[in-house]
């Protein structure tokens, strides 16, 4: 009936006076974040990076700049390039994550940070010192390994270079050892891994 | 000096004036004493209406908030009651600007041609034993007119601002406040014969049991008249947000909007005072020599909550749902309820023309059950008015044209 319907819409509003408020209060209280949630501070691992550019010829919006120089060393087949410039527009990034999708070597992870507010358009660059520098806390999201070993990124600890592979580093040792990994580098993981 | 309030004079009912009058008559000279109480009172008067219209705003948002499992404002002073002083802060700073093409003087009196009529009700509204500014034998007359010059402020805001969203808000608002005043005063009517006097004061001294029992109906229509006067949801047409963006205001900025704002809540408020006068027994309580006051500001905080509860449980009607409202429901109740009303009135009153206690509940019995009655059978009406909507005929009139032909 009509008007039995409009008491029953006071009575919905009214049980909502007794139950616990929705709301989060955000600066003090935090909403528990997935571990594949796609955040800000891309997490890279220079020692897995080839500079194949893959990310940037993935990127639909092609804001990812990367300039490479051959090492030092001749670049012999395998070898890898030595990155000059890394460089990622966050403000018009949509973390659609193909970038991360695209990366062969597993070297390029979503961050898991989302509070990188900025002053000005320059600061939202983010250039290959940030990247080198930043948290390595990466997201699970693409890489399927991080998240069967139950990595968590919010509060969990730092992974290295060695950890966040496909595959196990004996692995790499025995078919692609030592050719796209910095040679100061080669020696001391083996030892650590066994 | 020392000269007393003479018995003959017209405030001589006021507790609170002749308090006044009698204290100043002790320090200042008896022509001073009249002055002085009237400005103490309306001082107390103004300032309760603003800083309670504050309050209001708060406790809005805070009730809204909970009624839709959210918290409301709640990060400035504890529970957020400095939210309103916060508002008013960042409203004065904001820069008043007046639109190119308006008539500058009108709009620029419309805040305080709606925020007079909203001072001017309080003065008969007794908050305490005897206690208002003028005992106006006239009360609700009084109350109807004041109420009703608001709307002369918003159609101002709309015409003057050379905005056509406002001049709908006004349009809307006026047309709103036509329909809503036939019912409103037709519902009074059965109030007004039930006590046999309009003096405010006298209504709340006749009513040994609340009025709220023996006019049930007329409390519906006048809640329901009042908050579409208010232009309070479901009745907002007049500041839709999401069909003219804030109707009259849209073009009111800084501390003029605030003004308006104020006015709004304050005439909930004012209203609510109203309603609690009327048919909650305003004072009336246990202790009401003393604690008056209080059972007062808890029947009108009662009455708040429930406009607040509302807006926040309804959605918005359409226009046409409004006049049907008004015209197709409310106006026949109310007609009902002041026909039923004087029948009983005229049979059960005594010589003097005075009804006993046991006579109010003898009309409680019969109006409630009618109440409900009558509610629930026209409600049953309205819904089959209420659902013929335009429909598209299969076969159009001029070729190409489709025709709204109305079922």
């Amino acid at each position: 009936m009509y008007g039995l319907g409009m008491a029953r819409g006071l009575l919905v509003t009214l049980k909502n006076m007794t139950k616990k408020p929705f709301t989060i209060q955000y600066p003090e209280e935090r909403v528990k974040q997935h571990p594949r949630f796609r955040g800000e501070e891309f997490v890279w691992y220079e020692e897995r990076c080839t500079g194949c550019a893959s990310c940037a010829k993935y990127c639909p919006l092609g804001i990812i700049k990367i300039v490479t120089s051959p090492s030092e060393s001749a670049p012999k087949e395998g070898d890898k390039y030595k990155l000059e410039v890394f460089d990622i527009e966050l403000q018009r990034c949509m973390f659609c994550g193909l970038c991360v999708e695209a990366c062969p070597y597993d070297c390029l992870f979503m961050g898991s940070g989302f509070e990188q507010g900025r002053y000005s358009r320059e600061d939202m660059v983010i250039h290959v010192e940030d990247l080198r520098n930043s948290a390595k806390n990466p997201s699970t999201f693409y890489r399927p390994q991080l998240e069967q070993s139950g990595y968590d990124p919010r509060g969990g600890r730092p992974l290295s270079w060695r950890e966040v592979g496909r595959e196990k580093w004996d692995w790499h040792k025995r078919e692609k050892a030592g050719l796209r990994l910095i040679e100061t580098d080669i020696d001391s993981p083996s030892e650590e891994s066994r | 000096m020392n000269c007393q309030l003479a018995s003959d004079s017209i405030f001589y009912q006021n507790a609170l004036y002749r308090f006044i009058y009698d204290t100043a008559g002790t320090l200042v000279p008896c022509s001073f004493s009249h002055v002085i109480a009237g400005l103490t009172i309306m001082l107390m008067l103004v300032n309760s209406v603003l800083l309670g219209a504050a309050l209001v705003t708060w406790l809005e948002r805070r009730l809204l908030g909970r009624l839709h499992n959210r918290i409301g404002p709640n990060r400035w002073g504890p529970f957020g009651l400095l939210q309103p002083i916060a508002d008013l802060v960042k409203l004065i700073t904001k820069e008043d600007l007046v639109p190119s093409g308006a008539d500058r003087i009108i709009f620029t009196a419309v805040p305080l041609v709606m925020m007079v009529p909203l001072v001017l009700m309080t003065a008969v509204i007794p908050f305490a034993q005897d206690t208002m500014l003028a005992d106006l034998n006239i009360g609700v007359l009084f109350i109807l007119a004041v109420s009703s010059a608001t709307t002369i402020g918003i159609f101002m805001a709309g015409w003057s601002s050379n905005n056509r969203y406002a001049l709908f808000g006004a349009a809307r608002s006026v047309a709103v406040l036509i329909s809503y005043e036939v019912p409103v005063v037709i519902s009074l009517l059965g109030v007004v014969m039930i006590s046999g006097s309009m003096s405010l004061n006298d209504i709340v001294h006749a009513q040994s049991i609340p009025f709220l029992l023996v006019q049930p109906i007329a409390l519906f229509v006048f809640v329901t008249g009042m908050s579409a006067e208010l232009n309070r949801t479901p009745f907002d047409i007049a500041e839709a947000e999401s069909e003219i963006i804030a109707g009259y205001h849209t073009e009111y900025s800084g501390i003029k909007f605030a003004l308006i704002f104020a006015t709004e809540t304050g005439a909930m408020l004012v209203v609510s005072a109203v309603i609690a006068t009327l048919f909650l027994g305003g004072w009336n309580g246990p202790l009401e020599d003393f604690l008056g006051w209080f059972w007062f500001l808890l029947k009108t905080l009662a009455i708040i909550f429930v406009f607040i509860w509302v807006r926040a449980t309804y959605p918005r009607l359409r226009l046409d749902q409004i006049m049907a409202l008004s015209w197709k429901f409310l106006l026949p109740l109310s007609l009902i309820n002041l026909a039923i009303t004087a029948v009983e009135v005229f049979l059960l009153r005594d010589a003097s023309g005075h009804l006993s206690l046991a006579d109010l509940w003898i009309m409680a019995a019969i109006n409630i059950p009618m109440a409900i009655l009558l509610i629930l059978l026209m409600g049953g009406l309205f819904q089959k008015k209420i659902n013929s909507l335009p429909v598209r005929t299969e076969t159009p009139m001029v070729p190409g044209v489709p025709t709204i032909e109305v079922k």
